[in-house]
């Protein structure tokens, strides 16, 4: 089984005068799984992030992306195979319009005009954006220029997708919006996902869910595994999903709950096969 | 702040001088600014008016969006033509108002700088209706490639021009939001002395500033980690391309020249 990420023992600090922000963090990305850290702020989630395209380097420990340590040199390879979408709409769309943004990375990495051209198509028809190629990015909500930014990383074909709290900043809607461009993305695709959140709903669909807390990992396994940690969770500030929390309060109440749900339909099952299990 | 809200002066359109390469216009704008200085007879004055009015109605812009343009210098156009009319003092007396003589060399002097003026802005603007801010940045960016040799960052300045286009809408929006904070808050935009209402910008331009600084660090954040690091081995999307028209245009232009030269006095 190759890694697609790996950190060993990472530790990293802004200043040498500040506390670590990571303190010896190893975990591994594997290729084509859904990757879900969690953790409120100052936890050290986005900093991992960073790590992992090179937008910071590493004070302790390595970092190997597909093999290649993360280094000055290398860093320029490894952009093309990780892309990372922001927090801020707004503040990472580089290009006058939609097209032009797709463009950007892929002019920055030398891409043929032709090839351009192609990709712009392919990639906004996978976000769904495909009839606001011309416009401009302030006749855009939220959602769609998020959608739009993944778009332009979809369009370089990196490996891997980093989310750093891209819905942190949309509303429901919007938020919906993305998670469902992510999941189809996903599907259709060859690619990693790494998904960086501090909002547990957010990571139920993931493979496997990394809680992050106060630099160190602290939790690893399935969702549902991190799940049945409520009370864990509860005190280093992360709320669970109200589904959890419902059948928790249902098994309190006395009722049997096998298993932790993740959402609703798994509840609702549950609960309606609960008699005859009796 | 909707899809009306055009940075500049674009008018969209498909005319033949829309689909021109923004570099051959701002060339042929440049040489007619030249040579409008050598007409001196009413046959090159007729020639070059035809050149700019015929190109002007080529756009197929509605005349209000040329008036506009022109706005701004009509009190120009018309102070030069009046200064000419009282200070030149040449050919046959024509008429006299108030013991004060009125000469023919004035009033043809007058209206020879006035169609001057004339013809020099509707030209120039015709560039601005026609031409996005960006393809003008993209000419700017091709013109200026020479100077790369010298080392001057014409990829660099590029880049700053077509980012802050990009951010006009964005920082107006903001701009808008923070006022409306605010004045919620009780700052008072709109009453007071000239004095009161400078200071009442002040919190509103502090907020802009620092907003706009945590946007610039986050843009350059969001630019590198898509791989960005400068103009070398940059492919482009946008290509400028001189194709038959831009030919044509030089040829028509070099015509005009020709026809210049010939009806001059």
């Amino acid at each position: 089984m190759s890694y697609f990420i790996e950190f060993r023992d990472v530790s990293f600090r802004y200043r040498e005068d500040q506390p670590w922000v990571l303190k010896d963090v190893s975990f591994h990305v594997q290729s084509d799984e859904w990757l879900a850290i969690i953790g409120h702020n100052g936890s050290g989630k986005s900093t991992i992030a960073k790590l992992m395209n090179g937008l910071l380097l590493p004070q302790k420990g390595e970092i190997l992306v597909d093999g290649v340590q993360v280094t000055e040199d290398t860093i320029w390879e490894i952009r093309k195979k990780v892309g990372m979408v922001f927090q801020n709409p707004d503040n990472q769309f580089v290009g006058t319009t939609v097209k032009d943004d797709v463009a950007f990375g892929m002019e920055n990495h030398g891409l043929p005009r032709k090839l351009m051209v192609e990709r712009i198509q392919t990639s906004l028809a996978a976000v769904g954006m495909s009839d606001y190629v011309a416009h401009e990015p302030h006749r855009l909500s939220g959602g769609q220029k998020q959608r739009v930014a993944i778009a332009s990383v979809l369009a370089v074909a990196p490996q891997l997708i980093i989310l750093d709290e891209a819905t942190a900043m949309l509303d429901p809607k919007g938020r919906l919006e993305i998670m469902e461009t992510i999941r189809n993305v996903q599907e259709d695709q060859d690619l990693s996902l790494l998904t960086i959140t501090h909002d547990l709903q957010e990571v139920v669909k993931a493979d496997r869910v990394i809680v992050m807390n106060q630099g160190s990992k602290w939790l690893e396994g399935t969702p549902r595994d991190v799940f049945s940690e409520k009370d864990k969770l509860r005190n280093i500030g992360l709320d669970t999903p109200f589904v959890t929390k419902l059948a928790a309060e249902l098994s309190a109440a006395g009722l049997p709950i096998q298993r932790e749900p993740l959402n609703h339909q798994e509840l609702l099952e549950d609960l309606w096969t609960l008699h005859s299990k009796m | 702040m909707g899809s009306s809200m055009i940075i500049g002066q674009y008018v969209p359109g498909n005319s033949f001088i829309h689909r021109l390469d923004p570099r051959t216009k701002i060339t042929i704008i440049f040489f007619f600014v030249l040579i409008v200085f050598f007409a001196n007879s009413v046959m090159s004055y007729g020639l070059l008016t035809l050149f700019a009015v015929g190109s002007a109605v080529s756009t197929r812009i509605p005349a209000p969006y040329l008036i506009k343009g022109l706005l701004p210098v009509w009190f120009l156009i018309v102070f030069t033509f009046i200064l000419h009319l009282f200070v030149t003092k040449e050919g046959e007396v024509l008429f006299t108002i108030f013991s004060f003589d009125f000469y023919t060399g004035g009033i043809i002097q007058g209206l020879a700088i006035s169609l001057r003026f004339f013809l020099l802005i509707l030209v120039t603007s015709l560039l601005t209706l026609t031409t996005t801010p960006i393809e003008i940045t993209d000419a700017i960016e091709g013109m200026l490639g020479p100077l790369k040799k010298i080392r001057f960052p014409v990829h660099e300045l590029a880049l700053m021009m077509s980012i802050s286009l990009r951010f006009i809408p964005t920082l107006m929006q903001e701009t808008e939001k923070i006022s409306k904070a605010q004045a919620s808050r009780g700052v008072d935009f709109r009453t007071g002395s000239f004095k009161d209402r400078i200071k009442a910008v002040v919190p509103l331009l502090v907020p802009l500033f620092v907003s706009a600084f945590k946007r610039a660090e986050e843009l350059a954040m969001a630019m590198e980690a898509r791989g960005y690091q400068g103009g070398e081995g940059r492919t482009k999307l946008r290509e400028l391309r001189i194709g038959k028209l831009d030919t044509y245009t030089y040829i028509l232009f070099i015509l005009l020249v020709i026809g210049l030269f010939l009806t001059r006095a």
